[in-house]
C-alpha cells in the first residue's frame, strides 16, 4: 500500500541523494502503523539491500568516521570472537554460529516510544542508506581490532521509532534460543540469558553510535552478531550487543548482563579508560590484533578509545572511576 | 620400597616411561607445529601462554593420579613416572610464566600485576611452590632430605589448589571446565585424606 507512494525507492542507493533519503524516511513513517500492526512487506522495492549472509552491500564510505590505522584482516575479525551464546572460546562462535538462523529476523520495539511493534528487520532498515565506518574495537580483555562496519547510524533508526520525552535510556536484547545457541545450553554458564545491554539516550543518539548489518562490505557473518548489532566504539566491546531482537525505550536505567554478573568489574558505562583498571587486569595497554609472537603489537590504550572529541562531553562532571 | 618388582618388570617400565615422556611432550609438539604453521590465530601470544598453562595444570593433576593408580593396580610403573610427570609440569609452568611475561605483559607493569591481580598472585604462588619441589626431585636430594622429603613434597597439594584458583578466577562466565577439574582435584585430595588422615594433606607435617 504505502509502496505506491514511494517510486523513488526503486532507485539504486548510489543515486539517492541525502535529501531524498530524508524524504523517504518521513514518508515511510506514515506507513509504519501498518508495519507495527504486523503487516510486513518483505523484499519489496528497497533502497538498502537486505542482509543475506555474505552478500555484497551497497554503501557510502564515511571518511569522517574512519581511521588510517591498519584494518584487522577479515579472517581475524571473523574467527576471533567473544560471543558467549556460542561458547566461551575465541574460536567457538566461528565454529557454531551457523547454527543460528538470521532470516527471517524481527526486532521488537517497545516502551516509551510512539512506534512500538514487531518489525521485520527489512522494514527497520529499508528507508536507510548504508554507511561504511572504520572503527577501533577495544575489548575489555585488552585486545583490539580495527573493523570496517557497514550499517546505519543508531540515531536515525531510533528517531524513526519516535521515543517519547520519558525515554531516558534505550535497552537492547540479544536472541535467546538455546536450540540455536549452544552456549545458552551450558549448565555452568553464570550468565543469565538473554544478553542485555543499554545506553543512555544521549549516548545512543551520539553520531558515533552505529547499528551494523555487515563488515568488509558484506552482510554480517553470524559470529559477529548477524543480522544486526550495535557498535559503540568508545566503549568496551561487550557494550556492542550482537544479534539484537529487542529495543526498549525506558525511563529507568537498564541493568546490563555483565553488570549483573560482576558489578565490581563491569559498569553500565564501560567507557574505554586506561585510568580505570579492571580489577583482574590492567587497561593501560592493548594488543592490536593481529599480533605476532616475536613482535607483539602493543599500544597504549587511549581514553574513550580515541573518540574523546565526539563523546567526552557526554560525561562532563561525572567521576569516571565511579561510573565505570 | 618395591625394588624387586621394578627390576622384575624393568623392560615394560622402560617402554612405559618412554611412552609417558612422549605423551607429556605432545602439548609442546602441538604448540611448536602451530607456531611454525602460524595457525594460532590473531593473538598467538595469548594462545601460547594459555596452552602452556593448561598443559602444566593437567600434568600436575596426572602426577597426582600416580599414587592412587599404584595403590589400585599394584604396578610400580606408575610411581616410576611420577617424578618425570612432575618435572614436565614444572617445565610447562616455567614456559608458561616466561610466555606470560614476554607475550602478555611485555615485561612492563610487573609490580602492579603481581600485587593487584589476584589470579596472577594465585598462579605465581603455585609456580613459586613448584620450584623447591623441582629442585629436590633428584635422587641425591631425596637421599639428603631423607624423611623430610615427603613432608616437603606434600606442597603439591596447595600447589594444585592454587593453580585451580588461578584458572577459575580468570573465567569470565562459563566455569564448567574448571568445575570438572575441581571435582577431580577434590577426589584426589580426598583419597589422601582417606589413606593418611588430614595430616596427609598438610605440607611439612609428618604422617
Amino acid at each position: 500500500m504505502f509502496i505506491k507512494k514511494r517510486p523513488s525507492w526503486a532507485l539504486p542507493s548510489s543515486e539517492i541523494t541525502p535529501e531524498s533519503i530524508y524524504l523517504n524516511r518521513r514518508q515511510f513513517m506514515s506507513g509504519t502503523v501498518a508495519v507495527a500492526a504486523g503487516l510486513s512487506v518483505p523484499g519489496l522495492l528497497s533502497a538498502a539491500k537486505l542482509p543475506v549472509p555474505g552478500e555484497a552491500l551497497d554503501f557510502v564510505p564515511m571518511p569522517g568516521f574512519s581511521t588510517d590505522e591498519e584494518k584487522t584482516p577479515f579472517e581475524d575479525v571473523t574467527r576471533y570472537n567473544n560471543f558467549y551464546e556460542f561458547g566461551t572460546g575465541k574460536g567457538d562462535p566461528a565454529k557454531y554460529a551457523d547454527e543460528m538462523t538470521v532470516d527471517p529476523w524481527s526486532v521488537v520495539v517497545e516502551g516509551e516510544c510512539d512506534r512500538p511493534g514487531k518489525y521485520a528487520l527489512e522494514d527497520l532498515l529499508k528507508p536507510h542508506e548504508y554507511q561504511e565506518r572504520v572503527y577501533r574495537l577495544r575489548c575489555v580483555e585488552a585486545w583490539s581490532m580495527v573493523i570496517p562496519w557497514i550499517g546505519i547510524p543508531l540515531a536515525d533508526i531510533l528517531k524513526r521509532l519516535e521515543p517519547t520525552s520519558r525515554a531516558k535510556y534505550v535497552y537492547f536484547e540479544t536472541l535467546y534460543d538455546p536450540d540455536q545457541m549452544r552456549g545458552q545450553r551450558s549448565l555452568f554458564s553464570t550468565i543469565d540469558w538473554p544478553y542485555q545491554e543499554g545506553l543512555r539516550m544521549d549516548e545512543a543518539m551520539n553520531e558515533l553510535s552505529f547499528l551494523a548489518v555487515g563488515l568488509y562490505g558484506k552482510t554480517m557473518p553470524n559470529q559477529n552478531g548477524a543480522p544486526i548489532r550495535l557498535v559503540v566504539p568508545w566503549k568496551y566491546g561487550f557494550k556492542s550487543i550482537k544479534s539484537i531482537v529487542k529495543i526498549r525505550f525506558q525511563e529507568e536505567r537498564p541493568k546490563t548482563t555483565w553488570e549483573m554478573l560482576a558489578p565490581r568489574e563491569y559498569g553500565f558505562y564501560a567507557n574505554v579508560n586506561p585510568e580505570v583498571d579492571h580489577p583482574r587486569w590492567s587497561q593501560k595497554r592493548e594488543r592490536r590484533l593481529p599480533s605476532g609472537l616475536l613482535s607483539p603489537n602493543y599500544m597504549e590504550t587511549v581514553k574513550f578509545n580515541g573518540y574523546g572529541e565526539q563523546v567526552a562531553d557526554l560525561y562532563k562532571g561525572m567521576d569516571l572511576s565511579k561510573f565505570y | 620400597m618395591n625394588g624387586k618388582r621394578i627390576v622384575d618388570r624393568s623392560g615394560s617400565v622402560l617402554i612405559f616411561r618412554l611412552l609417558v615422556a612422549f605423551l607429556a611432550s605432545v602439548p609442546l609438539l602441538v604448540l611448536v607445529i602451530n607456531i611454525a604453521g602460524q595457525s594460532l590465530g590473531p593473538d598467538p601470544g595469548q594462545e601460547v601462554t594459555e596452552s602452556l598453562g593448561i598443559a602444566a595444570f593437567q600434568l600436575l593433576i596426572v602426577t597426582l593420579c600416580m599414587t592412587p593408580l599404584k595403590r589400585w593396580t599394584g604396578w610400580a610403573g606408575w610411581i616410576r613416572v611420577r617424578r618425570m610427570l612432575g618435572l614436565f609440569a614444572f617445565f610447562y609452568a616455567l614456559l608458561h610464566v616466561v610466555a606470560f611475561l614476554q607475550f602478555i605483559l611485555g615485561w612492563s607493569d610487573l609490580w602492579a600485576t603481581f600485587t593487584k591481580r589476584p589470579y596472577i598472585v594465585a598462579g605465581a604462588l603455585s609456580f613459586v611452590m613448584l620450584i623447591p619441589l623441582a629442585l629436590t626431585s633428584t635422587k641425591g636430594m631425596m637421599r639428603r632430605l631423607g624423611k623430610n622429603w615427603k613432608p616437603l613434597h606434600k606442597l603439591v597439594y596447595p600447589i594444585v589448589v592454587a593453580a585451580w584458583i588461578h584458572f577459575i578466577w580468570q573465567a569470565r562466565s562459563d566455569i564448567g571446565e574448571m568445575v570438572v577439574y575441581g571435582l577431580v582435584i577434590v577426589g584426589l585430595l580426598a583419597l589422601r585424606w582417606k589413606w593418611s588422615g588430614a595430616r596427609g594433606l598438610i605440607p611439612f607435617a609428618r604422617t
